[in-house]
């Protein structure tokens, strides 16, 4: 007898559903995996949504976010955000048909938005800093500079990615693991613009509705 | 074992095979930045209007956040509700439960704590410690 | 400019003597076992096979061996908190002065949650979980081994503190103000600050890997149903890690950046909300009690039933029953801290949410009662544990009930009482548990099974002692003992302190059982080989391959088409005994080439936390461009897997099947 030559015996006809097909190719587990790690970070953010929420009246006496906030920059932010969101998508339909020039130029467009992105609200913290609305001056504030300075270091990390992503691409091609991560970085941008909503809405729109 | 069988990666549009009534992925993306456009002006301009009743402004922009999210998922990130991306949209769910537990649990739990200690709301527990 | 930041001589606490001693022990044993791998010329073999391994079994035992070494010194601490309050009543001083005192039940706190009870854990998914899937590794080998380096790194961190400087003397969850700037400080809230949040991102990422691997790569025919109960416990628990941990990193992150930027997130100036850290915390801290004690369950449905010869009772039930629990388990969170000043509505629900989980606990307990009842029970060790674990545990769970209760938790909030629940659950659960996973899955990692006069006399020792040390808690938690006391002036407490001691030397006994049995089995290890691959007759698919397995795990890809996959095949294979055996052809096999990414991360990791501690700014630049620069080469690696031919698994195939037939 032997038991362990008998474990494969069983004929394929009994594998019907999704479920039993066996490991998943390479394509799926990685954006899998990198699905889950996305929901993780977004619990993270719903942490620091949730600290700013409760400390959002606590000022100290300092400014409140009515007298800081200013629309008009939150909405220029908003559309680079949205718009390379919108190029980040057309990349991946140029990765997925293997345009090298397209996938160069939704990722410059992409980069360019983002970097301005992530200038104007730079812009935004310095102006706060310098008329004393800093981390330091109340809870509200350190709550404010948390929460959007955390989405602001994702942003930056995702345009570090995205040239490391171009060199990846300039020397291995469209190789299938260059694939998935640029699938993988197309989530991601996604995904923080995705939190953005979040925070235009919370912070800085009913932060200055009354 | 064929790719079919699996089900889809997140991100990963169905393929053109499978379904040839599926509309391009360009006008997809498309269709999407068109509705979250829309979507994001009409908050900007709830935000500043005086034509609705101001208590009613901060559920109108949540309902229009929420739906600017789903838009996201739907038209950027292709989440569909068909059998090939349950283990996708379970794993959404899960976060989104999460999610929701910790953000309401939070503000809950601190706002009566706050209320039942009849402080003003945010006002600090060292307050409480004085006396 | 300071090059060195807050560090220099005086860090080094030279007038401790008990401190000292500790340091010089800890540095002789790490030269006694740097020498001896020197000695023993192993350090290349060490380096390729172990280190830079990014194999799931052999990750799997060295977060094993983690836990084990770390329960040590987590155990040292225990001594010395029972030892000093068994003598520092009325007017003796005992021998621990109180800012030493603070430190060792902090340390013991955070050692034996995060680094003993968590590595132990997390080690026996690492190496159970794939191959009861019948995969050949986990989703992503390398992260494995990031995430494995990452949890030593911060257990390094720990035991620093040890030697340069002090660790936190606010106990293991840190509550502000006291561990705010003002309140402490020193650097010991930094170390604890820095070894979580390094150990943390690992298991965060661990996490990650575990839900992939046992959502994506199950053998074909696994349906969900199909999997074994560890999986399933163990599907639960990593979905708690997914979504637990990144507040755990968000909460250390403020307040980290209290302390070093000044922010207000938890101070009493600007505004800051103390109470809010407590909540973020154990929005965190509930999951991980049951990211500890789901895998335990795990186990012992496991052990169960293959030492009762039967099926699991109520499969079905016991999934349902983990994954109720993963969900209750995220909302009941305040029962932590019902006496903060919530009204009556909000204990009420956390309440009454807290007291549901008890069902489909208890559901799991008559569980394992059915599957032994009618099957011939062999009563080995790890069976000794898990029959140990259900008396245990119910009577843990029922103080825990009746804590449930928010009038009664008035009375019993920050008393010994709570100190005896919460060690009859995490002793009588997860200790136990992690110790019969750790007897049952030994001879399939090492390839001989331990020594079970010693493993008996081992569990006996713990279970005794257990009981001795900790039911006297319980009285003196209802005399009106608060926890954490340096010294107390009530004399009639000291009879049962001296008791209570007394258990914990029981329970030395039982560590150094477990020492000698570790060691004895190794000297008679030809005794007690293992050759077929099936010591225990089990039932699923771990015991289908050699042990210890090859890399490969199976020479071919496992079919499943039930339950009990392996006991299924046994039965086939009787069946079918007379046939001629097909002969079969090995085809090569892919592997994931090891890597030394982990452990070079790891290492910068180290860097960065211990520069950031001692606020030596440019070395924490230093640490963040070596890791990422290592990160960066990694992701330009051209080759990631080799193949193993198919004559060498034929050749092991062979050796094996010879092995069995023998």
């Amino acid at each position: 007898m032997n038991v362990a030559v008998a474990i494969d015996q069983i004929s394929e006809d009994a594998l019907p559903s999704a479920s039993e097909a066996g490991p998943a190719p390479k394509r799926i587990v990685v954006t899998y995996g990198f699905w889950i790690f996305l929901l993780s970070d977004i619990v993270m953010f719903a942490a620091l949504f949730a600290s700013y929420a409760v400390l959002v009246r606590s000022t100290a006496g300092g400014p409140t976010g009515a007298q800081l906030f200013n629309q008009g920059t939150v909405a220029i932010e908003t559309a680079c955000l949205l718009v390379s969101s919108y190029t980040c998508g057309l990349m991946s339909l140029a990765v997925n048909s293997r345009r090298r020039l397209a996938t160069y130029l939704g990722a410059l467009i992409t980069f360019a938005l983002g970097a301005t992105f992530l200038s104007l609200e730079l812009r935004e913290f310095s102006n706060m800093i310098a008329i004393g609305a800093t981390p330091q001056r109340s809870a509200f504030l350190s709550a404010f500079f948390t929460l959007v300075g955390c989405h602001g270091l994702h942003v930056a990390l995702g345009l570090i990615w995205l040239a490391v992503m171009m060199v990846q691409v300039a020397v291995f091609g469209f190789a299938t693991r260059v694939q998935h991560r640029l699938l993988c970085f197309s989530l991601f941008w996604h995904a923080l613009d995705i939190v953005w909503v979040g925070v235009f809405t919370v912070v800085y729109l009913m932060g200055v509705s009354p | 074992m064929t790719e079919a069988r699996h089900e889809r990666a997140p991100g990963d549009r169905p393929s053109r095979e499978m379904d040839a009534s599926a509309p391009s992925e360009f006008l997809v993306y498309t269709i999407g930045l068109f509705v979250a456009v829309l979507l994001t002006a009409t908050s900007f301009w709830a935000a500043n209007t005086s034509l609705i009743w101001p208590g009613g402004v901060a559920l109108g922009l949540a309902v229009l956040a929420i739906a600017q999210m789903g838009i996201h998922l739907v038209f950027f990130l292709h989440i569909t509700s068909g059998p090939e991306s349950t283990n996708n949209v379970l794993a959404l769910a899960f976060g989104v439960l999460i999610v929701f537990v910790v953000v309401a649990g939070t503000m809950w739990i601190v706002a009566d704590m706050n209320g039942n200690m009849m402080m003003p709301s945010g006002a600090p527990m060292s307050m409480r410690m004085q006396h | 400019m300071n090059l060195l930041g807050k560090l220099d001589w005086d860090a080094i606490p030279l007038h401790q003597p008990i401190i000292m001693g500790a340091t010089a022990f800890m540095v002789l044993v790490v030269v006694a076992v740097l020498g001896f791998i020197t000695a023993k010329g192993a350090w290349l073999y060490l380096w390729r096979e172990w280190l830079t391994s990014v194999d799931h079994k052999r990750i799997g035992a060295m977060y094993c061996i983690l836990a084990l070494v770390m329960m040590l010194r987590g155990f040292s601490d225990a001594i010395m908190i029972r030892a000093q309050q068994a003598l520092a009543a009325g007017g003796a001083e005992g021998y621990l002065p109180p800012e030493h005192f603070n430190q060792i039940f902090s340390a013991h706190g955070t050692i034996m949650i995060l680094f003993m009870a968590m590595p132990f854990v997390v080690g026996l998914m690492n190496f159970a979980v794939p191959l009861q899937l019948g995969v050949r590794d986990v989703a992503f080998p390398t992260l494995n081994s990031v995430s494995f380096w990452l949890t030593a790194s911060g257990a390094l961190l720990i035991n620093i503190s040890l030697a340069v400087g002090e660790f936190s003397k606010a106990g293991w969850w840190g509550y502000p103000p006291l561990s705010e700037l003002q309140y402490s400080p020193g650097v010991g809230v930094d170390y604890y600050l820095w070894s979580l949040q390094i150990s943390g991102i690992g298991t965060l990422l661990a996490g990650i890997n575990f839900v992939t691997t046992i959502l994506k790569m199950r053998a074909p025919g696994m349906s969900y149903m199909r999997m074994p109960v560890f999986c399933w416990t163990a599907l639960a628990a990593n979905l708690l890690i997914v979504a637990a941990f990144p507040v755990l990193t968000a909460t250390l992150a403020m307040l980290s950046l209290d302390r070093y930027l000044g922010f207000h997130f938890f101070t009493l100036e600007g505004q800051g909300n103390q109470m809010l850290y407590s909540n973020l915390f154990w929005v965190w801290g509930h999951p991980e009690v049951y990211i500890l004690i789901l895998p335990a369950f795990g186990v012992f449905s496991e052990v169960m039933a293959t030492f009762s010869g039967k099926p699991l009772f109520g499969y079905r039930s016991m999934v349902a029953a983990t994954m109720t629990i993963c969900i209750l388990s995220f909302l009941v969170w305040l029962h932590h801290f019902f006496t903060m000043g919530a009204s009556a509505n909000v204990n009420g629900f956390f309440g009454v949410m807290s007291m549901i989980i008890a069902l489909p606990t208890g559901a799991k307990v008559f569980n394992w009662l059915f599957t032994m009842y009618g099957g011939r029970v062999r009563f080995s060790v790890p069976v000794l544990w898990s029959i140990g674990f259900m008396v245990t545990f119910v009577i843990g769970g029922m103080t825990g009930v009746l804590m449930a209760v928010p009038p009664a938790d008035f009375q019993l909030h920050n008393s010994v009482f709570l100190v005896a629940h919460f060690h009859n659950v995490a002793i009588g659960g997860v200790v136990f548990g992690v110790m019969a996973g750790y007897n049952y899955w030994f001879p399939k990692a090492f390839g001989f099974k331990l020594d079970e006069r010693w493993g008996k006399a081992s569990f006996w020792c713990w279970f005794v002692g257990f009981y001795v040390a900790f039911m006297p808690l319980y009285l003196l938690g209802l005399m009106g003992m608060t926890r954490r006391m340096q010294h107390y002036d009530n004399l009639s407490w000291q009879p049962w302190l001296i008791v209570a001691a007394f258990g914990t030397a029981i329970i030395l006994v039982g560590v150094v059982c477990q020492v000698v049995q570790l060691v004895v089995s190794t000297r008679n290890r030809e005794k007690l080989r293992d050759v077929t691959g099936d010591p225990w007759n089990g039932r699923t698919l771990e015991w289908a391959t050699a042990s210890p397995p090859p890399a490969w795990n199976f020479a071919y890809q496992p079919k499943v088409a039930g339950l009990d996959a392996f006991w299924n095949s046994k039965s086939r294979a009787q069946a079918t005994k007379d046939e001629p055996m097909p002969t079969r052809k090995y085809e090569p096999v892919e592997m994931p080439k090891n890597s030394a990414t982990g452990f070079v991360t790891a290492f910068f990791a180290v860097v960065i936390g211990f520069a950031l501690i001692w606020h030596i700014w440019w070395l924490a630049g230093v640490g963040v461009f070596g890791a990422f620069m290592t990160l960066l080469a990694f992701s330009f690696r051209r080759y990631s897997e080799i193949e193993v031919p198919a004559e060498e698994i034929a050749r092991f195939e062979r050796a094996h099947q010879a092995g069995v037939a023998a």
